[in-house]
């Protein structure tokens, strides 16, 4: 026996009691993992974006289109290192419930800008500039709805119609991407503007926005004072804002996901806190006369103290630790099923970490009092009580 | 002194106790400069009327209790100097209670409830093991060392108390009405195997009573009442 065996008698020796208290902090937890998870993925964007990438919109809101003019113009700043422009396709496959994250876009410059997220073979690379009607798809999406290099595939657009009146595009997959950072997301699909601008029968020259990269953070400031300026009192003014702001605003729409998980989390801990904390005393004052029994053997108070702070330790981690098995297990249930809104979602290592730590923090809270108590508990009082 | 103690190498030896409680408004004197002496290997009953302050005695005796002065020396340490930690430390290695209600762990089985003192010593697993046997042998309940308290008799589980206040092989054992919850038969077992370690294995007990045949199996017994011995009476 050791004080190990001692701690883990003493959490059991009621057990529904401690069963219960684990299902709680169990609960607790699979909230917590569940909802940072969505949270993270929600923000991935902003994770994955570098300091040193801006982004172009359109003043009033990013679903107005900018001039592809102001692309070389916005190119020709100096400060400027890299530029590609993005424009929403709004596809879907066979039938519109099918959706398709698919953009428009300067093949060989939108590569060079993200060559940072993704990883693309030189094949594809290649094929991917030469093949007008070619497109290229993440490995995600690749995989989503099985498809291979070489196949041919028909797109169909909820905004955009071809100038025969078809919503519908037929694309060559030419090559596939992968992702080179865990944040970027490869359910997506990426074909040639020029194909995609030329075929189209309305909006001609329109894009959705551009991103750049600049010099150096350093430069970020007079590059948005300079494009801005440029544009100002045009027909199509515009905004110009890191990449990670953009991101954050994009979020924004679905609401403030970070403040729902810390209300959430925050009501369910504070709830779980003072369940646990309170049967954890009452447990203790339960034990008063056997922790006097302890220290008249020669148990020390702050081995006493150890000892229930180790019990409650043990508790949050019995319960907490299932609660992240079972937050993973509904993170892999419906990933697939939201793949198209949170492309991202996933229970993250450090999430995980931070749960641990986390259920060690509450152990020591739900604890301490009683701990504390046991610690401090006079031997003659404890042996006269019955 | 009350009673002439090995003059070398008294257990005990309690010069001008004085223990006071404050209850309320109003302080009780328990102790008003007692002193005692009792000489290693003795076998002493402490009888007397409630609230005579036995248990009280008990208690400084085996440093759960502090004294407001005098001096109180148990095996060679004056226990008013020594701090908390180091009175835990002291009383692991030195003192065996024993308890009325046996207070043995519910949720621990006889031999880990007898291993629990071995936890505060450096022995390892299988060292352990040997002494917890050797124990639980001396007391008769060998063939129990599974068995939970619930599964036992009260006689049974005094027992395995006696095998945990002698695991740790303690020079002193404190007693507290270690028969009080005890039929007659099975009381004077339980007596028998104290006098066995007494005589046997040199330990020395104090036994509080209220029993006068309980005490019966002590060398001497000593009456308090009041906070002073007011009786002695040599016994075997």
């Amino acid at each position: 026996m050791n004080d190990l065996v001692l701690i883990r008698k003493n959490l059991f020796r009621r057990k529904l009691r401690a069963i219960l208290m684990m299902v709680s902090i169990l609960i607790a937890f699979a909230i917590f993992a569940v909802l940072a998870s969505f949270e993270r993925a929600f923000n991935a964007g902003q994770d994955r974006a570098t300091p040193d990438r801006l982004v172009v919109l359109n003043k009033i809101n990013f679903t107005q289109p900018l001039p592809i003019s102001y692309y070389n113009r916005v190119a020709a700043i100096d400060g400027v290192a890299q530029i590609t422009h993005f424009s929403w396709f709004g596809g879907y496959y066979q039938e519109p419930r099918n959706f398709i994250a698919a953009f428009a876009v300067d093949p060989e410059n939108w590569m060079k800008l993200r060559d940072t997220d993704f990883v693309f073979s030189p094949e594809a690379r290649a094929a991917f500039i030469r093949e007008r009607t070619g497109v290229l798809v993440g490995a995600r999406m690749m995989e989503k709805w099985g498809w291979k290099v070489g196949d041919h595939i028909p797109i169909s657009s909820s905004i955009w119609s071809q100038k025969s009146g078809s919503h519908a595009w037929d694309f060559i997959i030419v090559g596939s991407f992968t992702a080179r950072i865990p944040q970027a997301d490869t359910n997506v699909m990426l074909m040639g503007y020029d194909y995609f601008n030329e075929t189209r029968s309305f909006g001609k020259d329109l894009i959705s926005w551009l991103a750049l990269r600049t010099t150096s953070v350093a430069a970020n400031e007079r590059v948005i004072e300079a494009i801005d300026g440029m544009f100002a009192n045009s027909p199509y003014e515009t905004t110009t804002d890191s990449e990670k702001a953009f991101s954050k605003a994009f979020a924004a729409q679905l609401g403030n996901i970070a403040l729902i998980v810390e209300l959430v989390v925050g009501a369910a801990f504070v709830t779980i806190l003072m369940i646990v904390g309170n049967t954890m005393v009452m447990t203790v004052r339960e034990r008063t006369r056997e922790i006097g029994v302890l220290k008249t053997l020669g148990f020390s108070g702050g081995r006493i103290l150890r000892m229930v702070l180790g019990e409650s330790i043990l508790l949050a981690l019995l319960g907490g630790l299932p609660g992240l098995g079972v937050a993973l297990l509904l993170i892999t249930k419906v990933r697939d099923s939201l793949m198209n809104f949170v492309p991202a979602l996933s229970l993250y290592p450090d999430i995980a970490a931070a749960a641990v730590g986390l259920m060690v923090v509450f152990g020591i809270i739900t604890g301490l009092v009683p701990a504390l108590n046991a610690m401090r508990l006079n031997i003659v009082t404890a042996l006269g009580r019955s | 002194m009350l009673s002439p103690a090995d003059p070398i190498d008294p257990m005990i030896d309690i010069v001008d106790l004085c223990k006071r409680f404050t209850k309320g408004k109003e302080t009780i004197t328990i102790f008003d400069a007692l002193n005692l002496a009792i000489p290693r290997g003795d076998f002493v009953a402490v009888m007397g009327p409630s609230g005579s302050g036995k248990t009280t005695l008990l208690n400084l005796l085996g440093g759960i209790d502090r004294s407001d002065s005098g001096a109180i020396e148990v095996a060679g340490e004056r226990l008013d100097r020594l701090s908390e930690s180091e009175l835990s430390r002291w009383r692991a290695s030195h003192i065996g209670f024993i308890f009325q209600f046996y207070n043995l762990m519910p949720m621990l089985t006889a031999a880990q409830n007898v291993e629990l003192p071995l936890l505060l010593t450096r022995l390892g697993r299988k060292e352990r093991r040997e002494r917890v046997e050797t124990a639980l042998g001396v007391v008769g309940l060998a063939d129990r060392v599974k068995h939970y308290p619930k599964e036992m008799s009260g006689g049974q589980q005094q027992r395995v108390a006696i095998a945990r206040a002698i695991v740790s092989d303690p020079a002193l054992l404190l007693c507290d009405e270690p028969t009080g919850d005890l039929d007659r038969s099975t009381a004077d077992e339980v007596l028998s195997i104290l006098q066995v370690l007494n005589r046997d294995l040199g330990k020395t007990i104090v036994m509080v009573t209220h029993d006068p045949a309980a005490a019966q199996y002590a060398k001497r017994s000593l009456h308090l009442d009041k906070g002073h011995f007011i009786e002695k009476e040599l016994v075997a």
